[in-house]
């Protein structure tokens, strides 16, 4: 019997040697892989730290991303749960009232509608509520916004519907730096954060630097980061759609329309002055996201820009680009025209052709009055 | 080793661990050493004809037979003293010192007038909201008293008894009510919402039950820490109906934690009486639901109420399994200042419990027969509480209320850019018009 232990003890040790070969300079690395090693860089790191959530423990999470921590961690660490969200969100907010640090998955954030009371009315507001004597540092993470042919009750973004509410951080990584930085970030803050991954883009590899991997690497919230330079136009977005924003802004710079890229990384808080800054810059304003019209992420950064100095900077009013207004069907056909997608690159081209022939427009006429022209 | 834990062991899993073998056993004790009672990974399948599923331990039966409820003559209601005050079975006396038991009467018919004064004051407008715990106080001081001063204690709305019996004071629950300078919780929770760091009593929160999951999480976190705590977690039985009861309870006994799960059954929920709440034996039935210890205890009384939290807290610290205690009172006050319960029940019925099976004088008859109350006593006393609660309740009155900057703290640990910009729009705002804003009744 001993012998046994004693080999499974070494394939352990191999195993986590696996794990943690140091990267090279730069180096691919999947969403999914920046996340599983934030998590375990975190949870050795700190030994309050703990993961809890439904299939998240022998079977290495329902979207593989806590692969291998279990065999690390054990049953003390690294808990399966019950199916009933409301039940272990209430008790990660207890175990977190008591002096853990969960990460509290939901295998994705449409099941945590069945414990919103738990996020909002315990997690939120508690340390207000009790004047700043009860904290709750906790991590709510999972899959947020659409997915591919799984249906209206699968496929909502809850990026505004969290972003809604003080007490709240909210974060949507897009690349796989954004995803390994936020996350430490996040296990690391003292306040409730809802974390907003997104499965589609759990298997897309990115280029880490040597920084972006040290074991102190982290993204503060609040701070928005621009993927792109640009000139004309301004395209604030996140999560996934800074993809498709990349994608557009290639195919509009060969019509000549350099587009400025804003990555948000943070919901809450909003980084609003990045957003003026290039919007100061190129004058033009088009947000793009998954998540419904209505009261959504787009609709908050053009009424801040309106709020503030950059109103005055704008040539033309700010355009949306949102999932369409409708609960999320399940045949492709119809899904893949619910979502910005590649038709939006003609979209959002179309938007911003206006936008720049609008601003043209106005040059010509000012020069040919003779007054300078406002560039 | 197996066969060793599988004596110590209670319930379901002791006969899955020793029918284990020596190498499963080995595995189990590595990767599941922190939860003993854990799940089996692997059957040995018997060759005799006994049912095998994973899901349950139990033999075959031929006839087709369904389970009767039994809500005629429920699980037993364990009480010490009679309605008279008279010890019943000697051997359940926990024969506490007179001091001890005098401090009980006490705290009781403290909280008593504090209730009966706050209620007051709402009805003259003074506070905007209460809620009193006449009727209860036997199921607050015997559970407190039988706790340690560090255990965590989560509670619903009426539990005010268990924040007195730990020494929080009389002006700190005047200061909430009031919402004035003194309040711990900086004037953000409407009245009752007590919250005490220092004595471990978790702020109220108003939706219900949400403090049961969270009470199974805060008990795994002091199992880690190993010091000896316990977490106890207060709901009333009409609460217990909420999916968040059912996901705490069976979780608790998962997560095998220090836990003790104490039910108020008062008779009603604002207005639903229990026969409408559910339609089994209570509370107490349910916790073998969920494979949990449970008893079922006279909450009027207070030494019963005493002895089984007592020794609930002892196994459950020792055992790190939660525990049931259904203690059966009535609430003879109304749910709250918006509440007149004359619209739902009879005086009568409110009058017997008032007069016929109350716990402060259930306990009071205890003390006279010993000679260790008399009517001087209650004399002096009835004057000395109330003067003291007259005492905190026209200091909090005269109080100024907190400052408005605390408007924008504690959001987030830390304040926040945009926090920091409403709060300086704001008090420019109140500067520029300040005939409207009466700053006076504010604190600097």
């Amino acid at each position: 019997m001993k012998w046994v232990c004693l080999l499974q003890n070494a394939a352990a040790v191999v195993l986590r040697r696996e794990f943690h070969r140091s990267a090279p300079a730069s180096v691919q690395v999947t969403v999914r892989d920046a996340l599983n090693q934030a998590m375990d860089e975190e949870l050795e790191r700190d030994e309050r730290v703990f993961l809890l959530g439904e299939e998240v423990a022998q079977y290495d999470g329902a979207y593989k991303i806590s692969r291998g921590l279990w065999k690390k961690y054990g049953d003390a660490r690294i808990i399966d749960t019950p199916i009933t969200e409301m039940g272990f969100t209430g008790i990660a907010v207890g175990a977190a009232m008591a002096g853990l640090r969960p990460i509290c998955e939901f295998m994705t954030f449409n099941f945590s509608m069945q414990a919103i009371d738990q996020v909002i009315n315990s997690a939120a507001k508690t340390n207000y509520m009790s004047a700043g004597r009860q904290s709750v540092p906790i991590v709510f993470r999972g899959p947020n916004g659409a997915s591919a042919g799984v249906g209206a009750q699968h496929s909502q973004c809850f990026a505004a519907w969290y972003g809604h509410c003080p007490g709240l951080k909210v974060v949507s990584p897009w690349s796989a730096e954004d995803a390994r930085g936020l996350l430490k970030a996040a296990i690391r803050d003292d306040n409730p954060v809802v974390f907003l991954e997104n499965e589609l883009m759990y298997g897309v590899p990115f280029e880490m630097s040597e920084e972006s991997l040290s074991k102190d690497f982290t993204i503060p919230f609040g701070k928005a980061k621009v993927e792109r330079q640009g000139t004309h136009v301004t395209l604030v977005t996140h999560s996934r759609y800074v993809s498709f924003c990349l994608d557009a802004a290639a195919v509009l710079a060969k019509e000549g329309v350099e587009c400025e890229v804003v990555n948000l990384r943070s919901i809450r808080p909003l980084d609003v002055e990045t957003i003026e800054a290039s919007v100061m810059k190129t004058n033009h304003l088009v947000t793009v996201e998954g998540g419904w019209p209505q009261f959504g992420v787009g609709a908050e950064v053009c009424a801040r820009v309106m709020e503030g100095p950059a109103f005055n900077f704008l040539d033309a009013p700010a355009t949306r680009v949102t999932g369409v207004d409708v609960p999320m069907p399940y045949a492709k056909i119809l899904e893949d025209n619910s979502l910005p997608h590649t038709h939006s690159v003609n979209a959002v081209s179309m938007c911003v052709r206006v936008c720049v022939y609008v601003k043209r427009t106005v040059i010509l006429s000012a020069v040919t009055a003779g007054i300078p022209a406002l560039c | 080793m197996a066969a060793m834990r599988s004596v110590k062991l209670s319930g379901v899993c002791s006969q899955a661990v020793r029918q284990m073998t020596g190498m499963n056993a080995c595995r189990l004790l590595q990767q599941r050493s922190f939860r003993v009672h854990g799940v089996r990974r692997q059957q040995t399948f018997d060759p005799t004809d006994k049912p095998q599923f994973p899901g349950a331990s139990a033999e075959f039966i031929d006839r087709l037979e369904f389970i009767q409820p039994n809500v005629i003559s429920g699980i037993p209601i364990y009480r010490v003293m009679d309605r008279q005050g008279q010890i019943i079975n000697p051997s359940e006396d926990p024969q506490l010192s007179k001091e001890t038991v005098r401090n009980f009467y006490q705290k009781m018919t403290l909280l008593n007038t504090m209730d009966r004064i706050l209620y007051e004051s709402q009805r003259q407008g003074r506070i905007s909201f209460y809620m009193t715990n006449y009727g209860e106080e036997g199921t607050h001081i015997g559970s407190a008293a039988a706790l340690e001063p560090s255990d965590l204690v989560f509670g619903q709305y009426r539990e005010a008894g268990v924040l007195l019996y730990r020494g929080f004071p009389l002006d700190s629950f005047m200061a909430q009510c009031y919402a004035n300078a003194d309040d711990l919780g900086k004037g953000r929770q409407m009245p009752v919402h007590y919250g005490s760091k220092d004595l471990h009593f978790v702020t109220i929160s108003s939706p219900l039950a949400t403090q049961i999951p969270q009470a199974a999480g805060s008990a795994y976190a002091l199992k880690r820490e190993n010091l000896n705590r316990a977490v106890i977690c207060y709901f009333g039985e009409g609460a217990a109906s909420e999916g968040d009861a059912h996901a705490g309870f069976n979780f608790s006994a998962t997560l095998e934690c220090p836990l003790i799960f104490f039910c108020r059954n008062n008779g009603y929920a604002i207005s639903t009486p229990t026969n409408e709440q559910y339609r089994g034996d209570g509370i107490a039935a349910r916790g073998p639901g969920y494979g949990m210890m449970s008893i079922r205890v006279d909450g009027n009384d207070v030494f019963a109420v005493y002895n089984a939290t007592k020794e609930a807290r002892r196994r459950a610290v020792a055992e790190n399994q939660p525990f049931l205690i259904e203690a059966m009172t009535y609430r003879i006050g109304h749910h709250s200042t918006s509440d007149d319960s004359s619209a739902y029940r009879s005086v009568d019925e409110v009058n017997y419990w008032d007069k016929q099976d109350h716990p402060i004088s259930r306990l009071r008859h205890y003390m006279t027969e010993r000679g260790w109350w008399g009517e001087d006593d209650e004399r002096s006393w009835r004057k000395e509480s109330r003067k003291m609660v007259m005492e905190a309740f026209e200091k909090a009155e005269k109080r100024h209320k907190p400052r408005p900057d605390l408007l924008f703290t504690d959001v987030y640990k830390e304040m926040t850019p945009n926090l920091t910009k409403q709060r300086d729009s704001m008090w420019k705002h109140v500067k520029q018009y300040k005939e409207h804003y009466p700053l006076e009744a504010y604190e600097k």
